[in-house]
């Protein structure tokens, strides 16, 4: 009995692990491997090809809303590192209300949120109607229905699941610490990037991934703020399962997004080697 | 079919979510562990029989509420017909602007139908076309039962009831119809427009706005090219296909839009776009410079539908709320409201009669409304209009994928 204890401790992970990520997986796995159509009904084939279909008509696609996704994160680091550090070390008191204040626009839906920069960006709108009317830009300057408008709604959208894990490992980091950096005669810059930044990595790296995979799936951003030619991979799969009812090609390209993502965060977490990160993290 | 996103999708966002839904969520779960295991059974239903249809309602009884789901802006902000409905029933109701686009509502709605749920809701309304087409195919409506129609077989116009897409109205009953033509944003073009080469024209690069909807694209692609839809083949798709592909990628289009297309139009993003004729004529009444044609070459009439889907709680309550819709006093009072195509005939004249009383701005609008072609046809404007192709399931895919390809690249 002694032996099984830990096993038994643990049986309530198991078991949510079993009915909210196994028990999913496995109905969409087998899902993929279907043919058929919604009004014959579908019937397992172990039909590869949909796979090889769906990665040949929509590599594209998938191709661009990793290069959006990836976009949107450095974007979200190179904003949201500054706003991290400022609120870690220079905010003092006022901590908590810029925490808030991050976390404001959260009191509104996110895709009521899109749909508003839809307005404030329009092309005779707000901001650039007038200053067309000033004759600081073309009359035929657009930003809504390009990639940038993508990748900036989510880069907006995202960034506050940048900031927080930062501020967080930021937060930690021994005032001490810097102190000694500094007694050992550290430059400013020199004790940022071999003690603060060091430091900080679990921070980054639970940010990026808190970020990359679902800006890299997002249909909304997309649909609200894109144009002709920015159709994300999750337009694609939201398309295939609601309007064209095939189930099995849409979760085909479900499972290969999501093969795409894994790959693409372990070789990241190769790369910045996840072990002391992971250390760090749990310090 | 009302399109423009704030005021349902603020309600959306803000409803509590109910018990009903998580057991709807529920259900979601269930159908797709079923589906996990064996694949998913084809439920194809071949025409009900008289008797069963007969016996079905004779055992239904009135039980004093209804639950109405239908589209945004498609119903008096009063509620006006509704509540005099309950005034002379004593049916309560309860009205859910719920229905934003077809494919959608179909796609969530039929792992629940497939599960044998029920909705929630004892009328829903779909336009005519792909989806509607699996409602019925798929055994997801109620027949109706025609002897306790009596405002339907009085006031209904002869065109509406033997619609192709449902003969005899087995199943459903029109709610409005409206056209798919041009929008056009007169502050910025001063041409007259009369034709859908104007969509194709490279004067407005990047000021055209184009329908994500396959059906409704594929349309305006044949008739800039003289194909008539409902006779198209599998040929004529791909050159529509093509048709639009050169528009595309000549960067004339800017956008292909859902319903937020009349919003692009009117804060003047695109110039010129696909859309559908109440839409424009409420922004036009709101003062917008907006206006709408109907193309030479031909346009769109869709028509929406109301139908009581399986599992219905009220189906009795139901049906009399439908009917009671068919009286040419509330027809007529819904029909100023939406603006769309009504398929009583007979409310044009309550609204002239109206419009003879009135007096000020409000008459000049109604008389515009009473006269507008887009809202009373007359028979030489149907013959320019065109319904959808009726696809079966393996052309839905080929079609599907025509033109996907292009509102999706």
């Amino acid at each position: 009995m002694k032996r099984l204890t830990p096993y038994l401790l643990a049986l309530p992970s198991w078991m949510w692990l079993a009915i909210f990520l196994v028990v999913p997986m496995a109905a969409m796995a087998s899902v993929s491997l279907q043919t058929g159509n919604a009004i014959d009904g579908f019937a397992m084939t172990f039909s590869v090809s949909n796979y090889t279909d769906a990665l040949s008509r929509y590599s594209t696609q998938l191709v661009r809303s990793l290069i959006y996704g990836g976009a949107a994160t450095l974007a979200m680091l190179a904003i949201g590192y500054p706003v991290a550090y400022f609120i870690a070390f220079k905010a003092g008191s006022r901590k908590s209300m810029y925490l808030f204040l991050l976390l404001l626009p959260f009191f509104v839906s996110f895709v009521l949120r899109t749909i508003s920069w839809g307005f404030l960006l329009a092309d005779d709108g707000i901001l650039f109607g007038t200053l067309k009317g000033w004759g600081l830009l073309p009359a035929g300057f657009h930003v809504l229905a390009t990639g940038f408008a993508v990748i900036a709604g989510l880069t907006y959208n995202w960034l506050p699941f940048m900031i927080l894990p930062i501020y967080v490992a930021l937060e930690r980091v021994d005032p001490r610490v810097v102190e000694a950096a500094q007694d050992l005669y550290a430059s400013r810059i020199a004790t940022f990037r071999r003690v603060v930044l060091p430091l900080s990595l679990p921070g980054v790296f639970a940010g990026v991934l808190m970020t990359f995979v679902p800006a890299t799936a997002d249909p909304v951003n997309a649909q609200v703020l894109g144009g002709t030619s920015n159709t994300m991979i999750g337009n694609i799969i939201q398309t295939t399962y609601l309007t064209n009812l095939q189930y099995p090609t849409a979760s085909a390209l479900s499972f290969t997004l999501m093969a795409v993502l894994l790959v693409g965060i372990f070789i990241y977490a190769r790369a910045l080697g996840t072990e002391n990160v992971l250390e760090a993290a749990a310090r | 079919m009302n399109h423009q996103h704030d005021p349902a999708l603020v309600r959306g966002m803000t409803q509590p979510r109910t018990r009903r839904e998580a057991l709807r969520i529920a259900g979601f779960s269930a159908a797709g562990l079923a589906m996990a295991a064996c694949g998913v059974q084809g439920q194809k239903k071949e025409p009900p029989k008289t008797d069963a249809v007969q016996d079905f309602w004779a055992k239904q009884t009135k039980h004093g509420k209804v639950v109405f789901a239908n589209w945004p802006e498609y119903m008096p902000e009063n509620q006006a017909p509704l509540k005099q409905f309950q005034k002379e029933t004593g049916i309560s109701y309860q009205y859910k602007e719920v229905i934003q686009e077809n494919a959608e509502f179909f796609g969530k709605a039929d792992p629940v139908l497939r599960a044998g749920q029920s909705l929630g809701y004892d009328i829903v309304v779909m336009t005519n076309g792909i989806q509607l087409q699996h409602m019925i195919e798929l055994g997801y409506c109620v027949p109706l039962d025609h002897a306790k129609l009596p405002n339907f077989a009085a006031n209904a116009g002869a065109a509406y009831k033997n619609r192709s897409y449902d003969p005899g109205n087995t199943y459903t009953m029109p709610y409005a119809s409206g056209v798919t033509g041009i929008a056009i944003n007169t502050k910025y073009v001063k041409d007259k427009i009369t034709s859908v080469q104007a969509l194709f024209d490279p004067k407005y690069k990047g000021r055209v706005g184009m329908m994500a909807d396959s059906q409704e694209i594929a349309n305006f692609g044949m008739f800039a090219l003289g194909i008539t839809p409902e006779k198209s083949t599998e040929a004529d798709w791909k050159k529509a296909g093509e048709k639009l592909k050169a528009q595309r990628d000549a960067d004339i289009v800017r956008k292909y839009y859902d319903q937020s297309y009349i919003d692009a139009v009117s804060k003047g993003d695109v110039w010129l776009s696909m859309a559908w004729s109440g839409d424009v004529f409420q922004r036009q009444l709101a003062g917008e410079p907006v206006d709408f044609v109907v193309p030479a070459e031909g346009g769109t009439i869709w028509t929406d539908n109301m139908l009581i889907p399986k599992g219905a709680a009220n189906p009795l309550d139901a049906l009399m709320l439908m009917d009671f819709l068919y009286k040419p006093v509330v027809a007529a009072e819904l029909d100023e409201f939406i603006q769309y195509i009504t398929p009583v005939p007979a409310a044009r004249e309550i609204l002239r009669t109206k419009a003879a009383k009135a007096t000020g701005e409000g008459k000049e609008s109604l008389e515009q409304m009473v006269n507008s072609p887009l809202m009373f046809p007359s028979e030489a404007d149907y013959a320019k209009l065109h319904s959808y192709v009726k696809l079966t399931t393996a052309q839905e895919q080929v079609f599907n994928s025509i033109f996907q390809s292009i509102t999706q690249a």
